[in-house]
């Protein structure tokens, strides 16, 4: 896998204000990336600097073997930029703003008016923006972040406005690009819905990157309890706490007490079930819940505000 | 140069949607027309020379107004994509800032040519079918005012960029934008004919006053047209002005045209240090 982006201790200060401390990280090639954080941690000002839209106060950047900043085309050209709030001209027709478009990053303008009805404006291409509504722009900013084969993609909070079954159709096409090797950085605040759909997470907290790493990573690393959701085969589970909940177990009763749902650390969960049956409990079903994105992001931010 | 051809059609096609370009025109027709026909009454009905006194009129309106379509149509090039978000997508494109902005100009300035050609040459269609009769040397004249105007309007959209790469908000580029048309085009000749008066020609001296008006791209435009022509120049009161000048039509042109270069770089420059 060879590295698009590659970032060695960037650091961005605005006076006073460090938007962006001493972050570091390399994207490879064909890989889905969530870029995430609060609102004002650091993310836009991280798609800036990779966009080369402003310079860093500190450290290196290289997209595409290049400096971005520096201004030269050839990288631009298979890069694209999903802004968060995208705006077009508002005089100006659907196609004529994507043709526009096509024809800077030399493609031809057939390609264009495909795209459009592939974001399913079609039927509005001959409509001016100014007419759209919010969903439409963000379709068709979408359709001008997937002119010219991009090999990175760049999409800040790139699904807000997106109804549902467009939201599933833009994960679609973002996940053909990256199955064609190019690297497809999201950046959002709605995590749930980059579960299964990015194959890592960075988090950003006050400007700096404060985890690194696969979903699956990330979890061992945070050791959040996964909670199991076990339905007695045999009666309701009694009121008191069980005797096979080992020390530092929690559990609660769901559905007047035939399910009965325990938090335990991960790699304690068999043993917890082998002590169920062994105390002669009936087992009906069981549902294992990871701890999802929602409680990793919220870990990793905690773990960040107590002094280390 | 395909990314500021790419970047002009765009601003052109902008315009004629937004009207731009029809208000303009049909402005300044509607006030090259009366003029005309009001501008006929002095001469009466002989009409010789009606062409230049035209040529006068049309030049002392032009002062004012193109500058401030100018103004209008550019103060917000820069700023306003800023600030409604659509800088920030078409910079992340394969295109230099410099292209952007050239092609902004070469935009917005055919928007002001197709607005002068098309209003003052309604005003002589009107004049030729009113069976005016003029020489070769006011017609001259009046080409020399439809290209100089055109220039004049070059000179202020480039200001104005100036202005839009310099200034933070929207807001702050309409008030710089009304100041320096006031400061320009009103301000500064009432304060150099109240300096000259003042002074009683003790200190300054016929090369200081050309240089003074040099400084001010609308006195350069108004020499031009004023004392260009012979013809015009007898009706403008400024024959004596104009023999005495030092300043031919060339170097008068030769400045304007500097005029749109300086700022026009200028802007490129801000802009390209300027941070989003």
């Amino acid at each position: 896998m060879t590295a698009t982006i590659h970032l060695s201790g960037v650091g961005k200060r605005y006076g006073a204000v460090e938007a962006v401390r001493d972050v570091s990280f390399t994207l490879p090639a064909g890989q889905s990336i969530a870029l995430v954080g609060h609102n004002g941690a650091g993310k836009t000002t991280l798609i800036k600097l990779m966009l080369g839209l402003i310079r860093p106060s500190s450290g290196s950047i290289r997209v595409l073997g290049e400096d971005p900043s520096a201004g030269a085309f050839a990288a631009r050209r298979r890069l694209s930029y999903l802004p968060e709030n995208v705006s077009f001209d508002a005089a100006l027709t659907g196609r004529e703003t994507l043709v526009f478009y096509a024809r800077l990053k030399r493609e031809p303008p057939t390609r264009a008016v495909a795209l459009l009805d592939r974001v399913g404006l079609g039927a509005a291409a001959s409509r001016r923006v100014g007419t759209y509504s919010k969903g439409m722009r963000q379709r068709l900013g979408l359709a001008q972040a997937l002119l010219g084969e991009p090999q990175v993609l760049l999409l800040d909070e790139p699904t807000t406005g997106l109804d549902p079954q467009l939201r599933q159709d833009f994960y679609d096409i973002v996940g053909e690009l990256r199955d064609r090797g190019a690297t497809v950085l999201l950046s959002s605040h709605a995590l749930t819905e980059l579960e299964g759909r990015a194959e890592r997470v960075l988090i950003m907290d006050r400007g700096s990157l404060v985890a690194d790493g696969s979903i699956e990573e990330l979890r061992r690393l945070a050791r959040l309890p996964v909670r199991l959701r076990i339905t007695s085969g045999n009666g309701a589970f009694p009121d008191q706490p069980p005797n096979w909940l080992g020390p530092g177990e929690e559990w609660r009763r769901l559905d007047s007490g035939r399910i009965a749902e325990i938090a335990c650390a991960g790699e304690a969960k068999m043993d917890l079930l082998r002590r169920i049956t062994e105390s002669g409990g009936s087992i009906a079903d069981l549902d294992i819940i990871p701890p999802t994105l929602d409680e990793l992001y919220a870990h990793f931010l905690r773990s960040q505000e107590k002094p280390a | 140069m395909r990314n500021v051809l790419v970047t002009a059609g765009r601003e052109i096609r902008a315009g004629l949607r937004n009207r731009w370009v029809l208000a303009t025109t049909l402005l300044l027709a509607a006030l090259a027309l009366t003029l005309s026909f009001l501008g006929s009454a002095p001469t009466g009905t002989v009409g010789v020379g009606a062409l230049d006194v035209v040529v006068v009129s049309l030049s002392s309106l032009t002062i004012f107004l193109v500058p401030l379509i100018a103004l209008l149509i550019s103060h917000d090039a820069i700023v306003g994509e800023m600030e409604r978000g659509t800088m920030l997508l078409l910079l992340s494109y394969p295109v230099a800032r410099w292209q952007v902005l050239l092609g902004k100009f070469l935009g917005h300035f055919a928007i002001l040519c197709i607005a002068t050609l098309l209003g003052y040459g309604a005003a002589a269609v009107a004049l030729l079918a009113m069976g005016t009769v003029a020489t070769a040397g006011s017609w001259a004249a009046f080409g020399a005012l439809i290209g100089s105007s055109a220039l004049l309007g070059a000179v202020f959209i480039a200001l104005g960029y100036l202005v839009s790469a310099l200034v933070r908000d929207r807001g702050t580029a309409a008030g710089a934008a009304i100041g320096l048309w006031l400061l320009l085009v009103l301000i500064y000749d009432m304060a150099l004919l109240g300096l000259l008066v003042l002074d009683q020609g003790r200190s300054i001296g016929g090369s200081a006053l050309d240089a003074l008006l040099l400084l001010n791209p609308a006195d350069v435009y108004r020499l031009f047209n004023l004392t260009g022509f012979d013809n015009v120049s007898m009706f403008s009161g400024m024959a004596g002005l104009s023999a005495s000048a030092a300043l031919s039509p060339p170097l008068l042109l030769a400045v304007l045209l500097a005029w749109v270069l300086v700022p026009l770089a200028a802007a490129a420059a801000a802009f390209t240090r300027r941070e989003l």
